[in-house]
């Protein structure tokens, strides 16, 4: 698993507060907002913070989230694409 | 003619301890952080709840002392509670962030209120609700307005009280009411439950 994989998750976990996940819960291309790790609205906020505060991207066509955050391994394309 | 209603349940959380019906259902060591003991008694209350774990401490104690009090309720049961400090935990952690960098999961709870909406989807209820600050609980006040409620056939049930979290300690102290019981709703019986 590449390091940015792995930190996402770590991110992900621990920004979202997923008690009940661990890293080896998430696959690299489980949907984060489907029925895998059921993400909501909210969380998507955070996700877009997340991506501001900790790789300095900001995301400024909130259409383009859907499809940067359909899951880990698209967020990690999206970071080292632009960061 | 009126009736009246009933005080069937009663839930306590202090000083990291919770009473159901005035005896100890569950404690921690009273040193550990309010976080911790709410994640220790979502534990062995076996909430299995994930959207537990994103709320604020002033939900977290909503949910726990709901889940406590009665494992299934009327989907009109009433909710109406108290407290002194309103949502000032989220809202001074909110403060704090905008410093920096704001955090939407912290926002949403910039309100007292959402703990009853968050007790509403758990519960699934499609009922009254009302959350009211003053600086201490005031039993007569929450039983004539839950009372109301009742006689007015808003609600079949209700639970009410107080649920205070601020940023040095928490109290909660919620009654469920409904029409058959032994203890009847009164301000006297709130006040003497609340002290007890």
């Amino acid at each position: 698993m590449s390091n940015l994989r792995l930190q996402l998750k770590e991110k992900i976990i621990e920004q979202l507060n997923l008690e009940d996940l661990s890293v080896e819960d998430i696959n690299n291309e489980d949907l984060l907002f489907g029925d895998e790790i059921g993400l909501d609205s909210i969380d998507a906020l955070e996700l877009i913070v997340l991506l501001e505060k900790d790789y300095g991207i900001k995301l400024t066509d909130p259409a383009q989230g859907k499809e940067v955050f359909e899951s880990v391994e698209t967020m990690a394309q999206f970071i080292e694409k632009n960061a | 003619m009126k009736k009246n209603g009933y005080i069937t349940s009663s839930v306590k959380l202090k000083n990291h301890q919770i009473f159901k019906n005035d005896a100890l259902l569950f404690k921690t060591e009273p040193h550990i952080s309010t976080q911790d003991f709410l994640k220790e008694a979502y534990r062995f209350l076996e909430i299995n709840y994930p959207k537990f774990h994103k709320m604020d401490v002033l939900c977290k104690l909503g949910i726990i002392a709901s889940c406590v009090l009665k494992e299934d309720y009327p989907n009109d049961t009433a909710l109406v509670f108290q407290n002194a400090s309103g949502s000032e935990v989220s809202d001074v952690q909110h403060q704090k962030n905008i410093q920096d960098f704001p955090s939407p999961a912290n926002f949403v709870y910039t309100l007292p209120n959402i703990v009853m909406g968050e007790i509403s989807i758990k519960h699934q209820l499609h009922s009254e609700n009302a959350f009211f600050i003053a600086e201490e609980f005031q039993p007569q006040f929450i039983h004539l307005y839950t009372e109301s409620l009742l006689d007015q056939k808003k609600a079949s049930a209700a639970m009410c009280g107080w649920l205070e979290a601020n940023l040095d300690d928490y109290h909660v102290f919620l009654n469920y009411i409904e029409p058959r019981g032994e203890d009847i709703f009164s301000a006297a019986m709130l006040s003497e439950k609340f002290l007890r």
